[in-house]
């Protein structure tokens, strides 16, 4: 396949992964909002911050306003990673690299663009956010439904799954580096009220919720937030499991091309720092640094990728 | 027709017609437009925005031929591409035509069409044209001519398709109730018929690929359809160099030659380092592996002399030079503007007639004299004046009409009709029908789909 198609595949599910990150932040935020009595600006500054996009908010508006918070992460042009933006530019991909997908999800990504258009066309109110999101959900849920049922166990195939694991390896870890003071040991182990808002919105902001009661019960404490979220192997947004499917799909594409790329052995050495089954060891070596390190190296393996299988040239 | 009555190829889908709910039909046409939509049928407006993207409007009701007028009309449109074949050999090797003083040297000489670069060069399989359309008016009952042969990178098949699969999702019982000949395997055929001019050091299962000049083009639909369909790679100039003496395309394992690069690029942009150095969609030394004949490039660069319109009014004499036999499909009278008593008549009649730059397409830059505003004749009689040879001129002809769907029932429009043709050493193949294009307004004769115009399933019936 074409260098330029694989990059284009790749790009498209990270869009798409990426709006539905994003989607499901919105969705975090309006939640805490509504069901803490006096929950005020701050989580939707914290919740601008986990969507890396705080800085760019504040450049915009310059203060933080439950709306145009909404606004901004939801349909803004000028920001890139607003939901609108990220459906924009995961169809663009698409239409570039149409001949490599199915035409069951070529329609499932151009009608969800054709949806969200339509949706996202004026302001949405209150009143239809949930509604909204539901649907943007749904949408992007389609085009990956589609895609595990129609397209062939292929090339192609690997970098629509490596584009989707380094989108959310990426997201996750960035609520973490955001948020990783709230589950450091030394914060009270009861939890105050701010810190159990912080919690609470970690869960939410990957869908871990009633993954984490089924674990844990409904006790929340920061380490095991910290173990579910970093290293369990069953949860389909902690940090092990997306770098073990990199590496999976990587090792796809060195048994397929016969040949073992420099990001497949990026990749097997991102893996080993997920062999400890215990959080305490990264508390111990400091979570910060883990989680920085981590990203570090994400962000180092997604170049190494793009140079291997020549995106561009 | 214009005693009320229908043509016969009309009579059974009259029937099926009258016996069906407008309401229904109004429900079809939107449904139709949204399956357009979601497909992504679309095509991108020059000098809009880059995000906008507009469907072609659809009508509803076939445009039908018999099967008897197709056989005609086939034998002709035949006749003109081997003559169009035979006349770019000709004119980029002995140009006997010319030395036979059947054609001016003038015709070619001040020509930009012409590419001096294409002088003396064989393309693999001998075939220049590998893909034609034609287009065809029509003025009464078995009178068809020819308004224009497109002989560079002709557009719109995949509106021929699509337009046939909406029609047969929609109306399945019309397809039961009259024998439609099937227009589905044109993918397929162009595959073969690219992959026989595929040249000699191609393996036996040549590769093939759609050059694009990316996503912003207005066809990039089709491009990126017709590689689906053909199984054949989407490229753009970025994607391509020149490797060991072969075109190559990069891929994820490296550099992979290419047998056969069916373009959809004009010619100036194809090759910065012999046409226009400042073309960023190029591949620079692709024409030098042209020359080497270790590439096929389809439509072969040059065809364009092929359907200049200058050229085009000598087109009678260039059939029956090649052919031996008097052409079977007539031109529109034509004016050349370069010619001082002509250009004397277009002036005295030009609100009678259409003015069309010599080099324009898509329906840019003429004149419609009946319909034109007395600026306008006046801006285009200063126009003529500056610059004769860049102009011709033709009649208006009396175009027939053919039905359309509207808010009020049934109404006639005026259309043309674009057959598609494919060339390879194998023999000629038309896909019956074509594209027909509608003008939707009423009275109008412009049927470009950058001007309004909409697009109709085109029916032959098996005779």
């Amino acid at each position: 396949m074409l260098g330029k198609t694989a990059g284009g595949v790749y790009w498209m599910y990270r869009y798409l992964e990426r709006a539905e990150n994003t989607a499901r932040m919105i969705e975090t935020g309006q939640r805490i909002a509504l069901t803490r009595t006096n929950a005020g600006e701050d989580e939707w500054a914290s919740v601008l911050q986990s969507a890396s996009v705080y800085d760019t908010y504040m450049a915009k508006h310059g203060e933080i306003r439950k709306e145009l918070a909404i606004d901004w992460m939801l349909r803004d042009k000028d920001n890139g990673s607003s939901v609108m933006s990220c459906i924009g530019m995961a169809r663009q991909n698409a239409r570039l690299v149409r001949t490599a997908l199915t035409h069951d999800v070529w329609e499932a990504v151009n009608g969800c663009y054709i949806r969200a258009q339509d949706m996202l066309a004026r302001k949405v109110s209150e009143r239809d956010l949930p509604e909204s999101l539901t649907t943007l959900r749904q949408r992007t849920a389609l085009v990956r439904g589609a895609t595990h049922g129609t397209m062939l166990r292929n090339d192609i195939y690997d970098f629509a799954r490596i584009g989707t694991f380094i989108e959310r390896a990426d997201n996750t870890g960035r609520i973490l580096d955001v948020k990783y003071y709230v589950l450091l040991p030394t914060a009270s182990s009861v939890g105050s009220r701010l810190d159990n808002v912080q919690w609470e919105t970690i869960l939410r902001s990957v869908s871990a919720e009633g993954g984490y009661r089924m674990n844990y019960g409904l006790n929340i404490r920061p380490r095991d937030i910290a173990q579910f979220l970093i290293l369990d192997r069953r949860m389909p947004r902690s940090l092990a499991f997306c770098v073990s499917k990199l590496r999976d799909n990587l090792l796809y594409l060195s048994t397929d091309y016969g040949t073992r790329s420099p990001a497949h052995n990026k990749a097997d050495k991102l893996c080993r720092r997920f062999i400890s089954h215990d959080v305490d060891a990264i508390f111990d070596y400091g979570l910060h640094e883990y989680i920085q390190d981590i990203l570090n190296a994400i962000g180092d393996l997604s170049r190494q990728i793009e140079i291997d299988y020549r995106f561009t040239e | 027709m214009p005693d009320g009555t229908l043509r016969p190829a009309f009579q059974k889908y009259g029937d099926w017609m009258a016996e069906e709910d407008q309401a229904r039909l109004r429900k079809k046409q939107r449904e139709a437009d949204d399956v357009f939509r979601l497909t992504g049928i679309t095509f991108n407006v020059y000098g809009r925005s880059e995000a906008e993207e507009r469907l072609i409007p659809f009508d509803i009701v076939p445009r039908i031929i018999s099967g008897r007028e197709w056989s005609r009309l086939s034998r002709g449109i035949e006749q003109r591409v081997r003559a169009i074949n035979a006349f770019l050999y000709d004119i980029y090797h002995k140009q006997e035509i010319i030395r036979a003083g059947r054609l001016p040297i003038s015709a070619i000489a001040q020509n930009d069409a012409f590419l001096p670069q294409m002088i003396g060069v064989s393309p693999p399989g001998g075939i220049y044209t590998h893909i034609v359309g034609i287009d065809l008016v029509r003025t009464g009952p078995d009178e068809f001519f020819v308004l224009e042969d497109n002989a560079r990178t002709p557009s719109g098949v995949s509106y021929m398709l699509e337009n046939r699969e909406t029609m047969l999702q929609m109306f399945p019982e019309l397809f039961s109730a009259n024998r439609v000949k099937p227009v589905g395997h044109y993918p397929r055929s162009l595959r073969r018929s690219l992959a026989a001019c595929a040249p000699s050091c191609a393996t036996d299962t040549p590769t093939v690929a759609v050059l694009t000049p990316g996503i912003y083009n207005s066809a990039f639909f089709e491009h990126s359809f017709l590689a689906d369909q053909m199984g054949a790679e989407l490229v753009e100039g970025h994607d391509l160099r020149v490797v060991d003496g072969r075109v190559a395309m990069r891929t994820t394992q490296g550099y992979k030659p290419i047998d056969v690069l069916y373009r959809r690029v004009d010619d100036e942009y194809l090759d910065p380092l012999n046409f226009d150095p400042e073309s960023a969609l190029g591949i620079p030394g692709i024409m030098d592996v042209y020359r080497s004949g270790k590439i096929t490039i389809a439509n072969a660069p040059g065809t364009g002399i092929a359907d200049d319109k200058a050229i085009y009014s000598y087109m009678p004499e260039i059939v029956e030079f090649y052919t031996g036999e008097k052409p079977l499909l007539p031109n529109v009278q034509t004016w050349r503007c370069s010619d001082p008593e002509s250009l004397a008549y277009v002036l005295e009649n030009l609100s009678e007639l259409v003015v069309k730059e010599v080099h324009g397409s898509g329906g840019y830059g003429m004149l419609i004299g009946p319909t034109a505003t007395k600026a306008d004749l006046k801006k285009f009689r200063a126009k003529l004046k500056a610059r004769p040879s860049n102009y011709i001129a033709q009649p208006t002809l009396a175009l027939s009409t053919v039905p359309i769907f509207t808010r009020s029932g049934l109404a006639p429009r005026h259309v043309d009709l674009r057959p598609f043709v494919l060339v390879s050493p194998d023999g000629i193949e038309i896909t019956p029908g074509g594209l027909t294009r509608v003008a939707l307004k009423k009275g109008s004769l412009v049927v470009n789909s950058s001007q309004g115009g909409g697009t109709k399933d085109t029916w032959v019936l098996e005779e």
